[in-house]
């Protein structure tokens, strides 16, 4: 049976699911289960269900708590860990980096590292250069870890499955704009693979590459592109390491174009290592130059009247697409978007202060 | 007591508290387009540990900084334009209000990521030694912030170089949700733990200014004099939530009864009565106070609100110094 969930209720089921059949998960997080929110939604209930050992807060000290977790999963834990902004996650990335991403390797293969992370990346309003970081680019440079970047509510729930049931540390990324997302959720296990792309839109005319929230972007660009007769094919990443080469060269193989849609920097990061792959793997596929649209290489401002320059939305995905094609970049005005919310808030629900 | 007169004390924790309170009465208008960290009912900690510096003095903050900003001399219009994102702020707006400077006071700046600027004011405490200067630099951080790493290894040095820094831990008990209890042992302060690493470390009562303030007093002198580095411990508690302008009893991470029991102890309304059985205030002198100061905040919102946006070029601006 498959229902409509919110991405946040796919979360928690994953969850939920995964306490239920095996004992050695456990969830570890700063609020967890304090927080009366439940972390955006994601762990309500589920310390009344499972009790504190295995639903439990923690003091705040990431590092050593992310040393906890790996030293637990080294003798047959697996602890998801869950980090309400991406940058709290920094104060970890000793832990993270050196020892969870080298451990398997570096003792030839003798311990494996099954431990999540879950990291909440993008904006809420006014977050600033401290709270708004999405550094998906940073981990998935790291051999060793995976990283995956969920878009769908069907997505976060097989992804987070997958993640927990890995022998290997992964991190699991959420965009803050996407935990009110509905879309439909199947009952029970299943899991989404590590490592797969997943074409979120067919189209022949030019492939976009994206990332998490981006994705939704991307297909409203997507629809505005199609009224100008422009079929764009969507390719949601969904994995950024493992990458799903295969997938998205069979699909620049179709179109001929392409752009790379991420929520993130753009030099050194994953708009940046898609383009590098396609020159260096198929190059002469390309009919015109590839192009990123991404974040400038900036901090986050935190003022509304930068954040609106600073954060792409469709408009910016569908004049990438144009300036490719040799056609006029267009307005929002042109092409009749009309914000019914302010640009810095994800849907009328919002209305502060996180 | 020394320098400065209670009356002074009390006129700063009410401004602390106007601007505060105007700031929870403001935001639903949600014109404040940014997370804001309130502190009312621990203005006796800002104030009481500022009022022990000079001009000249340090001081770095956290996410809850409205308080030691002002507390430090900080520019209201400057704190509120930053608020409303406007290019007046202290930062133009870039930072929003969980990122104060002002450099002119001795303010170096708050960040929210916890325990971030620990060792960043044991630094400056550090820098100015290098420099043959004689300030003394006041690290504000939280219960919560003693639990990272980082706290640990900054004591350390300052303890190994007899810094001149008075840290000052306001502890009201929570992290955001998270009660002490389910982060730290029972029985075990968090002044003794830091006395471990061999510094002087006291616990006071954070909601009593005139405490605070003569605590910090001599831990600055004592720095100021080469004598290195002091931890003081103050209980004092927050009263709205932990994020945003509203009350949160209801929610269950705390009891109403707690909140009721420190609340009947406003370090505000005791200093006053105080003042007035000491006869070192009137009444009317206090409303006139008052007065005065709810027309400066209300002076500084209308600045805020009036000052124009960041041009969209001041998105490139700053990326790095000249
Ligand atoms: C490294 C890091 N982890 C988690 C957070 C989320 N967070 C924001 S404020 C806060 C509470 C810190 O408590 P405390 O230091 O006692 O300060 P208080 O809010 O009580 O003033 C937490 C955990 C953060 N900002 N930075």
């Amino acid at each position: 049976m498959t229902r409509d969930l919110k991405f946040f209720q796919a979360i928690n089921e994953a969850t939920d699911l995964c306490l239920a059949r095996d004992p050695s998960v456990y969830l570890m997080g700063l609020h967890v289960p304090a927080d009366p929110k439940g972390v955006f939604g994601t762990v309500l209930g589920l310390s009344k269900k499972y009790g504190p050992e295995r639903v439990m807060d923690m003091p705040t000290s990431e590092n050593g708590m992310t040393g906890v977790a790996i030293g637990s999963a080294l003798v047959g834990m697996r602890p998801i860990m869950v980090h309400q902004r991406i940058e709290f996650a920094l104060l970890a990335v000793e832990q993270i980096i050196n020892q969870a991403a080298n451990w398997h390797y570096m003792f030839g293969g003798q311990a494996a590292m099954p431990l999540v992370i879950r990291m909440i990346i993008g904006r809420g309003w006014g977050q600033g250069p401290q709270h708004s970081q999405s550094l998906q680019a940073l981990f998935a440079h790291v051999p060793g870890l995976k990283v995956v970047m969920p878009a769908t509510p069907h997505d976060a729930k097989g992804l987070l499955i997958a993640a927990v049931e890995d022998n290997n540390p992964v991190i699991y990324l959420e965009h803050r704009w996407l935990h009110n997302v509905f879309g439909p959720v199947p009952e029970g296990r299943y899991t989404v693979p590590i490592g797969k792309a997943r074409t979120a839109r067919k189209g022949m005319d030019v492939t976009i590459v994206a990332t998490s929230y981006m994705v939704l972007e991307s297909l409203r660009a997507a629809d505005l592109l199609a009224r100008d007769g422009i079929e764009a094919e969507v390719v949601d990443v969904r994995s950024l390491r493992p990458l799903d080469k295969v997938q998205i060269f069979e699909s620049i193989r179709k179109t001929g174009r392409l752009v790379v849609v991420d929520g993130a920097w753009r030099s050194l990061g994953f708009a940046a290592e898609v383009l590098a792959l396609a020159a260096e793997q198929i190059y002469g596929i390309l009919k015109a130059p590839p192009a990123r649209v991404t974040f400038p290489d900036l901090p986050s401002p935190s003022t509304p009247a930068l954040a609106q320059h600073f954060y792409p939305r469709a408009v910016h995905v569908v004049n990438g697409v144009r300036t490719m094609m040799g056609l006029p970049e267009v307005t929002e005005e042109q092409l009749g978007i009309q914000h019914e919310t302010p640009l810095d808030v994800p849907d009328k629900a919002f209305t502060g202060p996180f | 007591m020394a320098s400065v007169a209670l009356r002074d004390l009390y006129l700063r924790m009410v401004r602390i508290r106007l601007v505060e309170e105007k700031i929870a009465e403001l935001y639903p208008e949600q014109q404040m387009r940014c997370p804001v960290h309130l502190s009312v009912g621990q203005e006796a900690v800002a104030v009481g540990a500022c009022a022990a510096l000079e001009p000249e003095d340090y001081a770095v903050s956290t996410h809850r900084s409205h308080a030691h900003y002002l507390a430090k001399g900080g520019n209201l219009k400057a704190m509120l334009a930053e608020l409303y994102g406007r290019v007046t702020g202290c930062c133009g707006g870039k930072g929003g209000s969980m990122h104060l400077i002002d450099r002119s006071v001795g303010f170096l700046g708050a960040v929210p990521i916890v325990g971030s600027t620990i060792p960043i004011g044991v630094g400056v405490a550090f820098g100015t030694i290098l420099r043959k200067e004689h300030h003394v630099t006041i690290v504000f951080l939280g219960d919560g912030a003693t639990e990272e790493g980082v706290f640990h290894e900054a004591v350390n040095f300052a303890v190994l170089k007899r810094l001149p820094v008075v840290f000052v831990c306001e502890n009201n008990f929570f992290s955001v949700y998270s009660a002490l209890d389910v982060r730290q042992p029972p029985l075990r302060d968090i002044h003794v733990l830091a006395r471990g690493y061999g510094l002087d470390s006291h616990l006071g009562d954070g909601n009593d200014v005139e405490v605070v303030y003569a605590m910090t007093n001599v831990a600055v002198e004592k720095a100021r004099a080469g004598g290195g580095p002091t931890f003081l411990e103050f209980k004092t508690y927050r009263w709205r939530e932990h994020c945003g302008p509203h009350y949160d009893n209801h929610v269950g991470y705390r009891s109403e009864q707690e909140f009721e029991e420190w609340k009947a102890r406003c370090p505000i309304t005791s200093l006053k009565q105080r003042l007035l059985q000491r006869g070192q205030a009137t009444q009317q002198d206090l409303n006139g106070i008052e007065a005065g100061l709810a027309e400066e905040v209300e002076a500084a919102v209308a600045f805020a609100k009036a000052s124009p946006f960041p041009e969209p070029e001041l998105l490139q601006d700053h990326l790095y110094a000249p």
